[in-house]
């Protein structure tokens, strides 16, 4: 035990910690949950406290947005530790049904949504999809997402995206049914073993992205692609958003923007975008480029965007709190400003953000939609 | 060789620094077995006035004719034992340390093998002390005057104890006025005193002082030569004003078309000057500068039909034709005071400063509450109908200090006590204000500084420890979203003025300096002092030293006290009026140097140059050593492709040896 604890404690750099209370200060979740980081990571250098720390609900609470590891003047990464908790009851099986079928369904079928693995293409339907082939070149290898393929509701994402590369006549490819989960929720849910499932995600994922002859590898979820930019240390291929390639596109007028969209939109940064990897700008670029937009901005917009709670296994995780949602707090100041139109560029934000909208009844003044939506519209 | 060598070995014990780990009795013992070694010792401190005295009898008795000390490093005590050399009658070059602490006893664990490598340390020292060669210290002449850089209350306060001490003194500031950071405070900690009312005063004697030359709006543009003998060069930029006509009325000042239309630097852009202005009432010298970046006139060749500063000024001194001047002169000394950058708070965009009107830094409060500031004194934000005057303040700490994130690790050690002030001038000019002040640590370390932060919490400052993490609008208000890290709540506490306690950072042309002087950064990019506890005004260049905040965060009575420091350490190489140069010089071998000129890019010290000479009739180009230059690093000598530079005492004859004694195969 102890040179576990030694190791935990390194692991994290806990003696590091001033206990300054930024990363709780700046915590989303405090405004609705028990979670206090800043008191885990005080009580983690206790030897004999990891237990029982690790059996807090409210451990399940964070989002993983990162805002406790940007603010850190230490250099700390407080929500690595919340993670390290979770893998503690990961391996020793004390887990919700929900999570541990969800990591299950990815050891199984390579996604957390219990569907078959020969199933994922199916949203490609009707549609002119160029799937790349291994050894050949390919400028953008695209890596759909499995809550993409898979959701309905945000299937979309994907379909809107083939018809704006189509249309721009860009070079790419999709890898079809051998795509296989990124990892990054299977991470946060606390499965980091060695040898364990999110090991072995990136070992044979960085297998096969190696396979192609790929210049790039365009993710569409944010959090596909902070983890492979971020965890993935063996890729040949450059990793970036497709709001990157998007704004490439436009940029250099491959993409024509004809029909007007009068809508006035307000973009939501996802965490993992923004805060984790600073694309603030090419979002709002692509926006900007619409004919008829009006495009405005929340208060706590950038680096002080409000997380949805969307990530860190929260799709398998129900908070027990009933507290005022933070996506339902975020679509009611959408509402103030008078946006018609929430952009997003995120599968999970769509999914938090349309539920509160429900919630807060205000669908009849406004919707929320992924990017790639709203630009295939404007393509038309 | 003159004499055979007869050579003293003196082992030190150094307390139990080196005698816990070697047996200095054994070593000894090995010691004085050593071809040449007439007498071999040990002593508990050979550094003391004892232990130096048996070296120096033993010289005098026992005819030794070379030294070897196996103690410390000899950055700590060669000075030492060369000066006992010298006193005894010895050339101080005879001397050879042998490094027993920092290189075999502080290092090791175990007893005998440290004993092992001692003796050979020791055997190696001896093999090349019989070898060594006697040295002349030259001296150089000193020009009696100094050049001090930068003008706030450091720069003022080493140029007057140098001035009034008799030595000229050439004073360069940059902008156009005296005064600094400091003549932008209100009051200071923890007296409260008046910030002008200190200042300003000086400012006039510097201005007025017969020994001092002061160049304001001016920049040095190229040092040249070495302690004692420096050649400076300054660009002193063109005012468009002539300052002997000036009277400083003010006319032209109000007369301008931009007049209180740009955003005035002494005000932190919050008050509006034109673009010819005076930065602020007490400036010295009191004299106009008109902004060749912003002047209509200057910028466009246009200004109505004739710039309205020419037609208002009675004095006649307005004059577009004006030319930047070069001017040079030599100095003996150079002391650096150019001071700090203030963090820059945009660099932290959690905490909404340069969005949101009332988020203020710190310096920009201070101009509020100053009554010389853009409000005359009083705390209101907003303007015109909107301007109130706001009722919760909260303070954020360590705004840029303490903090990875942003690069800056180091505390800025003026923040806690600027914050204390602050908060009790805002508390005296609203009674009624809630002050809050989120901190993390408060550092209440000087002299007055525990007793002021305890009479700010008595009159009703908060302090609530937890550090916030970010800013937000909610309505009217500022939200302060933290964690009181005492009771674990979390806060989103609202309020109408944020104000950020920024941190102090390097200058942002700091290079400029390091370029000019041939200066070191610490880890924190501030420049490096020689030694951070026994030298700290002085740096690695002979000469230069240093004063203030360009050395790193200080509060006033720090600086003040370091820019005297850095005047007496000038005063003593002024005074003695002759400077002893580096003995263990390279030398370059004319006969055999190929004129190559590599070892002119490796000096690190601009001391190698290319002349030519007459070789049998024939000139050819060789490599010339300038010996006051010469710092004896030998990188000169390691990097020669013809071998024809030797460094004296570290000739490839005595090295040689002394590494073959170590039990290395050549």
């Amino acid at each position: 035990m102890n040179t576990e604890l030694q190791s935990f404690i390194q692991k994290y750099d806990l003696l590091g910690c001033v206990q300054c209370g930024r990363c709780t200060g700046g915590c989303p979740v405090t405004v609705r949950t028990n979670l206090n980081v800043r008191r885990i990571v005080y009580d983690s250098i206790n030897e004999s406290m990891l237990e029982d720390l690790a059996k807090l609900p409210e451990i399940w609470d964070c989002t993983t947005c990162n805002t406790c590891a940007v603010r850190c003047p230490k250099g700390l990464k407080p929500v690595e530790v919340l993670i390290g908790l979770r893998n503690i009851m990961v391996e020793s099986g004390i887990i919700q049904p929900t999570v541990r079928d969800a990591l299950e369904s990815v050891f199984r079928e390579g996604n957390p949504w219990n569907k078959p693995k020969a199933r994922r293409s199916d949203w490609m339907e009707g549609l002119e999809v160029k799937i790349a082939e291994p050894g050949k070149k390919v400028e953008n290898l695209i890596f759909v997402c499995c809550t993409i393929a898979y959701d309905p509701k945000v299937q979309v994402i994907a379909k809107n995206l083939v018809k704006v590369l189509n249309k721009a006549g860009v070079d790419y490819g999709f890898i079809g049914d051998d795509e296989v989960c990124c990892g990054s929720e299977v991470y946060a849910m606390g499965e980091l073993g060695e040898e364990g499932l999110f090991e072995m995600l990136v070992e044979d994922n960085t297998e096969l992205f190696n396979s192609y002859e790929a210049e790039r590898i365009v993710a569409i979820s944010p959090h596909c692609y902070s983890v492979f930019k971020n965890q993935y240390p063996d890729l040949k291929a450059e990793v970036i958003h497709y709001t990157q390639l998007l704004k490439e596109l436009l940029a250099d007028n491959k993409l024509e923007l004809k029909k007007e969209l009068s809508q006035k939109i307000v973009f939501h940064d996802p965490c993992y975008l923004g805060k984790q990897n600073n694309i603030f700008d090419e979002p709002r670029y692509i926006l900007s480029q619409i004919p008829g937009v009006e495009l405005v901005e929340f208060d706590r917009s950038r680096e002080r965007s409000l997380c949805c709670e969307g990530g860190g296994g929260k799709m398998w995780v129900e908070s027990e709190s009933r507290k005022e949602r933070l996506a339902e707090i975020r679509v009611k100041d959408a509402d103030e400003l008078g946006a018609t139109l929430l952009a997003v560029a995120c599968p999970f934000c769509v999914l938090t953000f349309d539920d509160a909208i429900k919630a807060k009844g205000l669908e009849e003044k406004m919707r929320v939609a992924e990017i790639t939506e709203i630009l295939g519209e404007a393509v038309e | 060789m003159n004499s055979k060598p007869k050579i003293g070995v003196y082992v030190c014990h150094c307390g139990i620094n080196i005698s816990k780990t070697v047996d200095v009795d054994a070593v000894t013992e090995y010691a004085s077995q050593l071809p040449g070694v007439k007498v071999a010792r040990n002593y508990s401190y050979m550094c003391s006035d004892p232990g130096q005295l048996l070296i120096k009898e033993d010289i005098k008795k026992q005819g030794l004719n070379r030294v070897v000390v196996a103690s410390c490093s000899p950055r700590m005590h060669e000075l030492t034992f060369r000066k006992a050399l010298a006193e005894a009658g010895l050339n101080p070059y005879y001397l050879e340390m042998a490094n027993l602490r920092e290189q075999c006893s502080w290092v090791h664990a175990d007893r005998e093998e440290a004993t092992a490598k001692a003796k050979k340390i020791v055997a190696s020292a001896v093999a090349k002390v019989r070898l060594l060669e006697p040295l002349e210290e030259k001296e150089v002449e000193v020009e009696p005057a100094t050049l001090i850089i930068g003008g706030g209350i450091a720069g003022i306060q080493a140029a007057l104890d140098i001035a009034n001490a008799g030595y000229k003194v050439f004073l360069v500031e940059k902008t156009p006025s005296l005064g600094g950071k400091m003549s932008k405070l209100d009051k200071t900690f923890p007296t409260l005193d008046c910030s002008a009312c200190i200042l300003t005063p000086k400012m006039v004697d510097v201005a007025s002082h017969p020994n001092i030359e002061l160049m304001t709006y001016s920049q040095v543009e190229e040092v040249t030569g070495y302690v004692g003998n420096f050649q400076v060069k300054v660009r002193k930029k063109a005012r468009f004003v002539d300052v002997d006509k000036c009277t400083g009325c003010g006319i032209c000042g109000e007369e301008c078309r931009l007049a209180g239309r740009i955003p005035n630097e002494f005000d932190e852009g919050m008050g509006k000057r034109g673009a010819i202005y005076l930065p602020f009432p007490q400036a010295v010298p009191a004299k106009y500068t008109i902004d060749p970046e912003r002047c209509l006139f200057l910028t466009r060749g246009k200004c109505g039909k004739s710039p309205k500063c020419v037609d208002a000024c009675p004095a006649g001194a307005i004059d577009f034709e004006q030319k930047d001047e070069i001017v040079e002169f030599k100095v003996g000394a150079i002391i650096v005071a150019t001071g700090y950058d203030v963090f820059d708070a945009t660099r932290k965009p959690e905490y909404g400063y340069g969005q949101y009107k009332n988020v203020l830094t710190a310096l920009e409060l201070e101009r509020l509450v100053s009554a010389s500031g853009p409000t005359g004194g009083q705390v209101v934000l907003g303007e015109g109908e909107s301007a109130f005057v706001p009722k919760e303040i909260a303070f954020i700490q360590c705004v840029g200090s303490r903090d990875k994130s942003v690069g800056n690790e180091y505390c800025s050690r003026v923040c806690c006590m600027y914050t204390a002030k602050l908060a009790h001038l805002v508390k005296e000019k609203i009674p009624e204000a809630n002050v809050r002040v989120y901190y993390m640590d408060v550092r209440a370390f000087g002299k007055g500084f525990e007793e002021f932060y305890d009479r700010v919490r008595r009159e009703g400052v908060r302090y609530i420890r937890g550090n916030p993490s970010e800013a937000f609008k909610r309505g009217d208000k500022l939200v302060i979203k933290a964690e009181d890290t005492l009771t674990a709540k979390t806060l989103e506490d609202e309020v109408d003025l944020v104000v950020l306690s920024v941190g102090l950072e390097p200058r942002k042309d700091a290079r400029e300096i390091i370029d000019l002087l041939r200066l070191s950064q610490s880890a924190d990019k501030f420049y490096l002092e020689a030694h951070p506890k026994l030298a700290p005004v002085d740096t690695a260049t002979d000469g230069v030293y240093l004063a203030g905040c360009a050395q790193g965060p200080k509060d006033i009575p720090d600086t003040v006290a370091q820019a005297k420091g850095a005047a007496s350490s000038a005063l003593i190489l002024l005074s003695s009026g002759k400077v002893k140069v580096q003995a263990q010089v390279s030398s370059v071998d004319e006969a055999t140097c190929r004129g190559c000129g590599y070892c002119v890019e490796i000096c690190p010290y601009g001391a190698i140059e290319l002349v030519t000479v007459n070789r049998f009739g024939h000139k050819v180009t060789v490599a010339r050593v300038n010996e006051a230059l010469c710092k004896g690093c030998g990188a000169c000598a390691a990097g020669c492709l013809s071998g024809s530079i030797q460094q004296k005492s570290f000739k490839d004859s005595q090295i040689l040896p002394q590494i073959a004694a170590l039990g290395v195969k050549q």
